[in-house]
């Protein structure tokens, strides 16, 4: 009972990063941008968020907005390395797969440089601590399993009903499936396309980085090079295997989570088990599997994703 | 000349690129505290310090040159083979195995069975990928980058459980997770004594002069151009797409089995971990720098190697961190590819005659 609490406190726990980095995705392929620069983003974010509490007091306790800024700091970083990408995949048409490539080696250069330049090593700092619901985490099970998390956890759940409420209910959201579905049609009827397919790389980019700021914040408490370690291709996987709906991308984002979490569990409460590689593969070979079931799921995808719009030339 | 501002147009965008590649990297190495010239300057006149320098940067350029054939095959072919890394570690692990299966057979068969394995194994996991993308519509960017953690993974445990150092587990060693030395008639010899440069360059050469036959020179890799150039057009032709797509992809993932076999027989003499350490991905910097040709990949992988060398002198002789190079390398796929698309869009250079050569035209008439 112990070890399936543990699971599950820690499956919620640890799901937040993968869902914001998710759910921004979702807004870069909905508006057919299709963004494999994720996990470089996550990472300049991750670095930002250690940044700016370590420089402030090391490995000593900070006041809570110092740690908001750093949030804040892995945002706007996300949001330059968005608008970026947006300006090579965007203006410049490049291809985007490539493009994605580059931008993933880019921040993830970027951030090892300038980790060792300013901070050095493996250095820790003190992060935003838990927040433990009052009445709500005294119910037994449940309470813990739900209520005694980051803030930051708290705002990733609530943010799947905004992401759909945004994506589905807003002008702005119908204006970025329209540009990921058919952006000619959306031109014709006046929308500026290149625009909002910069307005959701800026969004997509944000929630990157501050995923990657959650996690040397409120997960890690640390940071080093590898700290992303794939998360940011498991986001763009997510988002295929949620067929670009927030609610279906939440469920993946748990479910690779609790896969990823019972492994390292497993590793703790039965140490004799001596082959657990096998066991790290397992959430990446899952990944894999239900992107080959799913291939129907292609069709339900924006059609326009990954074509570049060109407004002068018929297609 | 009529078209003269054609050229103008190509030579000064590329101009513009690479100043703009210069100039982000130089604000990159201001932010990490480091002295621009300086550090261009280690770049760039690093190995050529001496011979034994030199041969260092053709070291790494060996598997740079491997593996970026291999992804300009599958490129050509239009699919993006980003899973280098994994398939590697998975010819690593495959020669490793058959070296000390054939430990006493004479050299001239032992090395090439060793190569074949590291090839066999890394063409397995490029199929995979292959496989998925032709069958079941799975983005092979996607599942390439999931199958390089699954083989980290593998290989890890290859060299902690059957490939482990006797010598570390009867508590000899550290502990370190490391296959024991590879047995004297499988390491591939130094092509000069004395320097680290070894047989593993005529390897990568032959490779070379095969891809251009096999691309240029017979119908299976017409076939395959075709089927990357525009997969509906080929169907039409009766091309069958998604089998050269699943055969050019394996034959990617060959190759980085083959890089990973090479690098260590005759780099590392054992496997250890860490010998991937991100050719998979320089290699795919390599194939679009080289523009996805023989003749070109040979050139980009020397300069790459140059970049990647720079690691080592860097942290020699600045405070600037090695992880520079990785930046640059993802400032250099954008830039290309940025670069690519400019010169290809006809908007941008009739605006471009209209701004700069409109005049004389007129004088003309």
């Amino acid at each position: 009972m112990n070890f399936v609490i543990t699971v599950l406190t820690l499956t919620v726990r640890f799901s937040a990063a993968l869902l914001i980095a998710s759910l921004g995705e979702m807004f870069n392929q909905r508006s057919g941008i299709f963004n494999l620069g994720c996990e470089g983003i996550m990472c300049m974010g991750a670095f930002m968020g250690m940044l700016i509490p370590f420089s402030y007091a090391g490995a000593e306790a900070v006041p809570f907005y110092i740690n908001l800024l750093g949030l804040l700091g892995g945002l706007a970083s996300g949001i330059v390395l968005g608008l970026f990408f947006g300006l090579i995949v965007i203006t410049f048409r490049a291809p985007q797969g490539i493009a994605g490539i580059g931008l993933q080696m880019l921040g993830v250069g970027i951030a090892g440089t300038l980790f060792r330049s300013y901070i050095g090593g493996t250095q820790s700092i003190s992060g935003i601590s838990s927040f433990d619901i009052p009445l709500l985490s005294q119910i037994p099970v449940v309470g813990k399993i739900f209520f005694t998390h980051n803030p930051i956890v708290y705002i990733a759940y609530l943010m799947v009903p905004l992401a759909s409420y945004i994506i589905f209910k807003t002008p702005w959201g119908m204006k970025v499936r329209a540009v990921g579905t058919n952006p000619r049609a959306a031109d014709s009827l006046g929308i500026n396309v290149n625009r909002i397919r910069y307005q959701a790389l800026a969004t997509g980019g944000a929630m990157a980085g501050l995923a990657g700021a959650f996690l040397t914040l409120c997960q890690a408490k640390m940071f080093n090079a590898d700290i992303i370690s794939g998360r940011g291709f498991i986001a763009v996987a997510l988002v295929y295997f949620g067929h670009w709906k927030p609610s279906r991308i939440m469920f993946g984002a748990i479910l690779f989570t609790f896969a990823q979490t019972l492994q390292t569990q497993i590793q703790i409460f039965v140490p004799s088990f001596k082959y657990y590689e096998f066991l790290n593969m397992l959430p990446y070979v899952l990944v894999i599997a239900v992107l080959a079931i799913s291939r129907e799921s292609n069709k339900l995808g924006p059609s326009a994703l990954g074509k570049p719009f060109n407004r002068e030339m018929r297609t | 000349m009529k078209n003269s501002y054609k050229i103008w147009f190509k030579v000064s965008v590329v101009v513009i690129a690479v100043l703009s590649a210069i100039l982000l990297g130089s604000l990159l190495i201001i932010a990490a505290g480091g002295n621009v010239l300086d550090t261009y300057w280690i770049i760039i006149s690093g190995p050529f310090y001496s011979f034994r320098t030199f041969c260092e940067v053709l070291l790494r350029a060996i598997p740079l040159i491997i593996i970026a054939l291999g992804v300009s095959v599958a490129y050509r072919s239009g699919i993006i083979n980003i899973g280098a890394e994994g398939q590697m570690a998975m010819g690593i692990a495959a020669a490793t195995a058959m070296a000390f299966a054939v430990e006493g057979a004479p050299k001239i068969v032992a090395i090439p069975l060793c190569i074949l394995a590291g090839m066999a194994a890394g063409a397995v996991w490029g199929f995979i990928p292959g496989l998925l993308k032709a069958k079941l519509e799975v983005s092979e960017l996607l599942s390439t980058v999931m199958l390089n953690y699954v083989a980290a993974q593998f290989y890890s445990f290859c060299l902690r459980v059957p490939l482990m150092d006797p010598a570390e587990i009867a508590g000899g060693g550290t502990g370190t997770a490391m296959s024991a030395k590879l047995p004297q008639n499988t390491i591939l010899s130094k092509v000069v004594k004395g320097t680290v440069l070894h047989q593993g360059i005529w390897i990568a050469l032959a490779l070379a002069i095969i891809v251009y036959i096999l691309m240029w020179k017979t119908s299976a890799g017409y076939k395959m151009r075709a089927s990357g150039a525009s997969s509906r057009a080929a169907r039409y032709g009766g091309i069958n797409v998604a089998f050269y797509l699943i055969v050019s992809m394996s034959i990617s993932g060959a190759f980085a089995g083959i890089a990973g076999a090479v690098e260590v027989m005759g780099t590392h003499g054992r496997a250890l971990e860490g010998i991937t350490s991100g050719y998979g991905f320089s290699g795919v910097v390599v194939a679009l720098f080289g523009a996805l040709h023989p003749a070109g990949i040979i050139p980009a992988a020397i300069l790459f190697g140059i970049l990647l060398y720079s690691q080592v002198s860097l942290q020699l002789f600045t405070s600037v961190p090695p992880n520079l190079v990785t930046a640059l390398q993802g400032v250099i796929i954008l830039v290309i590819v940025s670069v690519q698309m400019i010169i290809d869009n006809p908007y941008i250079m009739e605006r471009f005659r209209k701004r700069f050569f409109s005049r004389t035209k007129e004088a003309a008439a």
